[in-house]
C-alpha cells in the first residue's frame, strides 16, 4: 500500500511508496528482483512525459521549447481520467479543447491556433500514434540464476476505444492512472482502502490541506476501480462463451459488490465528517478547502453509484445469458472427431511463442484462406482494354423524371349512407334509452329498406362500442349537448350475428356551466375520473357520483337508468 | 461433352473442367448444369474421380470434398501455385521478424474460424450455420488473450519477454498489446489494428465463397458458407498436426472447451 506518495516528479517518492507492498510478498531474492523490476517499471511509464520535452525542440515547424511539455501530458492524463466513468471516456476534441486551454496559460503571446496544435501534439504523442501497437515499449534488466536478462515490458498510457454510439473515446490506462498518483502498481482493492483511510485520518485531525491531495488520490484510485471492473464486465458482456459464468462471475459480482458497499460507508462517513469541518471552520479559506474537499468525496459517491448499478445489472445479464446458453440445442452426436477449434488450436496458438505460433498458424492459414488462383493475362483482353475510349460520364447522371402519383385512399369500409343512417339511429331522446337489440332490430329494417346502406348493424355495434367510452370532460370542452353512454346491467343478448350482453344505451346531456373558468379548475381538481381512463368514466358509478355533486358543480348529466352492474359494455360483440 | 477422338481424352478434359469450376470457389452446382453434372459424375463414377484426383494431384492440390451444395472444394499444398501466401495476402508480412504481423493475420481467420464454429459439434453438423461479426471475432480473440494474461498473473509468471528475442514472446501478448479500434484521421479503419486485421480476413473469406455478408452491423456481420466448414476443419487438422510436432497438444473429449452454461439447484433456489 503506498504510503505518501502525492508527488508525481519525485522518483525517490516513487519508489518509496511501494516499500512495504513486494516487501510483504516474501524477501527472497526474486522477490527483491520483482520489486525492483516494478520500480524500474514505474519510472518507465513516465518517460514518455520526460521524451516530450526532450523532443520539443525538434519540432520542425514549430519553435516548441516555451512549452512545459511533461506539464501538459500530465494535464491531459489527468482530464481523461477525469472525464472517464463507466460508459463512456473524455472526447478527443474536449481534451484537446481543455489542453489548448492550458498551453495558453503557459505561453499568452503565441497565437490560439498554436496553442491547439501543441495540444494535438502532445496528445498524439501520449497515445504514440505513430507505431502499429500505439503504445510504448522499454527494455529493462534484471538479475537471475542465468546471469543478467534484458526483458520488454509494454505499456500504453492513453487508448482509444468505440463507445456504445461509435464514437471514439480516450481512456486511460492503469500505468497512466499511477504516473498520476505516483505509485506503483499494488492491488486495487487495497489501494483504493488505503487511500479513503488516509484521507478519514487527515480529515479527522483537521488538516485539510493535506487532505486535498488524499481526496484526489482516492478518486483517481476510484477510477481506476472502476476501470477495472468495467473491462471485466465488458468481457462477459460480449457474448462469448468463455466467460465461466457458474462460479468465477458470481463470485467476482458478490465481491466487487461488497467492496463497493464497504467504500460508500466509508466515503459517506468522510462525508459527514467534512460537512461537520466545514460548518465549524473558523477562516473561509478552510471553509473553501472544505467544500473543495466535499466536491471530490461526492464525485466518488457518485462513480460508486455507477458502478453498483453496473454491478446489479449484470447479474440479470448473467441469468440472460445462462438462459440463452442452456436452452442452445446441442447435437447429441459423438463428434469426437471434429476439433475443437477453441482448446486445441486457438488457445495453444496464443499460449506459443511467436515464433512457434507463426508456423502452426501458418499452416492453418493457408487451407482456411482458400486457393489463390493467379489471374492470366490474355493479349485480346489488353488490346481491348487499351483501344477502347473512356466513356464521358455526366457528373449528375440522368435526368430523374416527375414520377405520377396517384392518390391510393384505402375505400371506407361502410358506406356514406350506412353513416347516414346511423346518425339517426344514435340521436336517441336523452329520456328514453334504448337496448343495443332494439337498435339491432332498427338497423336491419333500414338497411332492407335502402340498398345502399350495407353492414348498418355492425357499424351500430361497432359505434355503441366507441362512443360509449366517450370522454365526458373531452365533450364538455368541445361544448357537445351530450354524450353516449352504454351500460352493462347482466342481459344477454339474443341475436343471431352478435354475441355478448344486451347493452343499454343512452345519450346523457351534458349541462354547460355558467362559470366555465372557475370550474374548470375546481372539476379538475376533484374529479380524477375526467382525464382517466375512459371506460371508467362511463360506469354508472361516475355517472351518479356528477348527479349527487350536480348542485355544487353545475353539472348535470342526466341519465333514466337505474345503476346497474358495475362493468361496462366490454362484454358485448 | 466436347467433341473428342478417345473415350481418355475426353474424360481428361471433363475432370479437368470440374477442376476448373472448383477454382472459382463462388459458382455452385445449383447455378450450373455442368457443374452440378461433373459432380454428379464424381461421385458416382469412381474411374471419374480417381482421374480428378490425379490432374489435382498434378497440380499440387488435394480435393477435400465434392457436394452439390459447394461443388469441389481442394486444398493446396505448400509448394502449390495456387497456395495463398501471407507475403501476398498482407503488406508488411514477409521475411524474418515479421512473425509477429504474421500471427496477428493468421490469428484473425482462426479467431473467425473458431466463432464461426463454437464447439467440435458445430464443426461436424454438415447443416451448422455460424454467424461471425469483425467486433465479435476481434472481441472474443481479445478476451482468450486478457484471461491468458490473467491466468499468468495469477501464476505469477507474468515475466516480460526477453528484449534480444522478439519471437519468443507469447501470442497473445502481441495480440493484447496490438491497437483494436485506433482513430484515424480520416475516421476510417486503421488497417494494421486487430479490427482492420478481422475485417479484412472476413472481406476475403467472403471473395473467396466461404462466407456471405448478410450486413454492416458489428462491423460487418457474415454467415458460413458449407464450404468454409471443409477448409477449416482441413486448415484445423493440420494446424493440430504442426501443433503435435512442436509437442503442444491439447486432448479433449469432443465435448469443447468453451464454458457450457446450465442451471444449477442453487440458481434455482435463487429465483
Amino acid at each position: 500500500m503506498e504510503e505518501g506518495a502525492t508527488d508525481v516528479y519525485d522518483p525517490a517518492v516513487v519508489g518509496r511508496a511501494d516499500g512495504p507492498s513486494w516487501s510483504d510478498t516474501g524477501m527472497g531474492s526474486v522477490a527483491a528482483a520483482a520489486g525492483f523490476a516494478q520500480r524500474v517499471k514505474a519510472l518507465a511509464t513516465t518517460a514518455p512525459l520526460h521524451d516530450l520535452d526532450a523532443r520539443k525542440g525538434q519540432v520542425q515547424n514549430a519553435d516548441y521549447s516555451v512549452y512545459q511539455m511533461s506539464e501538459l501530458a500530465l494535464h491531459a492524463i489527468d482530464l481523461v481520467t477525469i472525464a472517464m466513468d463507466f460508459d463512456t471516456g473524455a472526447r478527443p476534441e474536449a481534451v484537446v479543447q481543455e489542453l489548448a486551454r492550458k498551453a495558453a496559460a503557459q505561453a499568452v503571446q503565441r497565437t490560439p491556433l498554436e496553442h491547439e496544435r501543441v495540444a494535438r501534439w502532445v496528445l498524439e504523442n501520449l497515445l504514440n500514434v505513430g507505431s502499429a501497437d500505439r503504445g510504448f515499449r522499454t527494455v529493462y534488466g534484471m538479475s537471475g540464476p542465468q546471469g543478467y536478462d534484458r526483458r520488454t515490458f509494454d505499456f500504453k498510457l492513453l487508448e482509444e476505444t468505440r463507445g456504445t454510439d461509435g464514437e471514439l473515446y480516450l481512456r486511460a490506462s492503469n500505468e497512466a492512472v499511477n504516473v498520476l498518483v505516483g505509485a506503483l502498481e499494488v492491488d486495487l482493492e487495497a489501494a483504493h482502502i488505503a487511500a479513503d483511510l488516509r484521507l478519514d485520518i487527515l480529515i479527522k485531525r483537521g488538516r485539510l490541506s493535506e487532505a486535498q491531495a488524499s481526496a484526489q488520490n482516492a478518486r483517481y484510485r476510484t477510477i481506476q476501480y472502476g476501470e477495472m471492473l468495467r473491462r471485466r464486465l465488458e468481457a462477459t458482456s460480449r457474448d462469448v462463451r468463455n466467460v465461466d459464468w457458474s462460479v468465477a462471475m458470481p463470485e467476482f459480482l458478490d465481491e466487487a459488490l461488497v467492496h463497493i458497499e464497504d467504500r460508500f460507508r466509508a466515503e459517506n462517513a468522510i462525508l459527514v465528517n467534512l460537512t461537520e469541518a466545514r460548518d465549524t471552520a473558523d477562516t473561509a479559506t478552510r471553509k473553501a478547502q472544505a467544500a473543495r474537499l466535499i466536491e471530490v468525496v461526492r464525485d466518488c459517491l457518485r462513480r460508486h453509484d455507477q458502478l453498483q448499478a453496473a454491478l446489479q445489472s449484470a447479474g440479470a445479464r448473467f441469468r440472460a445469458e445462462q438462459d440463452r446458453q442452456t436452452f442452445t440445442s446441442t447435437t447429441a452426436a459423438a463428434v469426437a472427431a471434429a476439433l475443437d477449434l477453441h482448446g486445441q488450436l486457438l488457445i495453444p496458438a496464443l499460449l506459443c511463442s511467436a515464433r512457434d505460433a507463426d508456423r502452426a498458424l501458418g499452416r492453418f492459414f493457408s487451407p482456411a484462406a482458400g486457393l489463390d488462383v493467379p489471374q492470366a493475362l490474355r493479349l485480346v483482353d489488353l488490346f481491348e482494354g487499351l483501344i477502347t475510349a473512356p466513356t464521358g460520364r455526366d457528373v449528375l447522371g440522368e435526368a430523374v423524371g416527375e414520377p405520377d402519383v396517384i392518390p391510393d385512399e384505402e375505400p371506407s369500409r361502410f358506406s356514406e349512407a350506412s353513416y347516414h343512417h346511423l346518425d339517426r339511429l344514435l340521436a336517441l331522446d336523452p329520456e328514453a334509452p334504448q337496448r343495443l337489440s332494439g337498435l339491432l332490430a332498427d338497423a336491419r329494417q333500414r338497411q332492407q329498406d335502402d340498398d345502399e346502406a350495407t353492414d348498418l348493424p355492425l357499424l351500430v355495434v361497432v359505434r355503441v362500442l366507441a362512443q360509449a367510452a366517450e370522454d365526458i370532460g373531452a365533450a364538455r370542452r368541445h361544448h357537445e349537448g351530450s354524450v353516449l353512454m352504454a351500460i352493462d346491467d347482466g342481459t344477454p343478448l339474443e341475436d343471431p350475428d352478435f354475441a355478448g350482453s344486451d347493452l343499454l344505451v343512452a345519450r346523457a346531456a351534458i349541462l354547460q356551466l355558467p362559470e366555465p373558468a372557475a370550474d374548470t379548475g375546481e372539476a379538475g381538481e376533484t374529479e380524477e375520473g375526467y382525464d382517466g381512463p375512459a371506460a371508467e368514466e362511463s360506469t354508472p358509478a361516475a355517472v351518479s357520483d356528477h348527479q349527487e355533486s350536480a348542485d355544487v358543480t353545475d353539472l348535470d348529466v342526466t341519465t333514466t337508468e337505474p345503476a346497474p352492474a358495475e362493468d361496462t359494455q366490454e362484454g358485448a360483440a | 461433352m466436347t467433341t473428342s477422338s478417345t473415350p481418355v481424352v475426353t474424360s481428361v478434359v471433363d475432370a479437368s473442367r470440374l477442376l476448373a469450376f472448383a477454382l472459382r470457389p463462388k459458382l455452385r452446382p445449383a447455378r450450373d448444369g455442368d457443374y452440378a453434372e461433373l459432380v454428379r459424375r464424381y461421385r458416382e463414377d469412381d474411374a471419374f474421380a480417381e482421374l480428378v484426383k490425379a490432374v489435382c494431384l498434378g497440380l499440387d492440390l488435394i480435393v477435400l470434398d465434392v457436394d452439390d451444395r459447394h461443388g469441389m472444394v481442394l486444398a493446396s499444398t505448400d509448394d502449390s501455385v495456387f497456395a495463398v501466401r501471407m507475403a501476398d495476402y498482407a503488406k508488411r508480412t514477409g521475411g524474418e521478424g515479421k512473425a509477429a504481423e504474421r500471427v496477428l493475420h493468421a490469428l484473425a481467420h482462426l479467431g473467425t474460424a473458431t466463432l464461426a464454429y463454437p464447439r467440435p459439434a458445430d464443426l461436424a453438423n454438415l447443416a451448422y450455420v455460424g454467424r461471425v461479426t469483425v467486433n465479435g471475432v476481434e472481441a472474443f480473440v481479445r478476451e482468450a488473450a486478457r484471461r491468458l494474461n490473467e491466468a499468468a498473473l495469477e501464476a505469477d509468471e507474468d515475466l516480460d519477454p526477453p528484449a534480444d528475442q522478439p519471437d519468443l514472446e507469447a501470442s497473445w501478448r502481441v495480440y493484447l498489446r496490438r491497437a483494436a479500434t485506433p482513430g484515424s484521421v480520416d475516421g476510417r479503419r486503421v488497417s494494421s489494428s486487430t479490427t482492420g486485421m478481422v475485417s479484412k480476413a472476413m472481406a476475403f473469406l467472403a471473395d473467396q465463397g466461404m462466407l456471405t455478408r448478410r450486413s454492416d452491423d458489428d462491423g460487418g456481420t457474415y454467415a458460413t458458407t458449407s464450404r468454409y466448414r471443409v477448409q477449416v476443419a482441413e486448415a484445423g487438422s493440420r494446424m493440430f498436426a504442426e501443433l503435435l510436432a512442436l509437442g503442444i497438444t491439447e486432448i479433449t473429449d469432443g465435448e469443447g472447451t468453451l464454458t457450457q452454461i446450465e442451471w444449477t439447484e442453487q440458481d434455482l433456489s435463487l429465483l
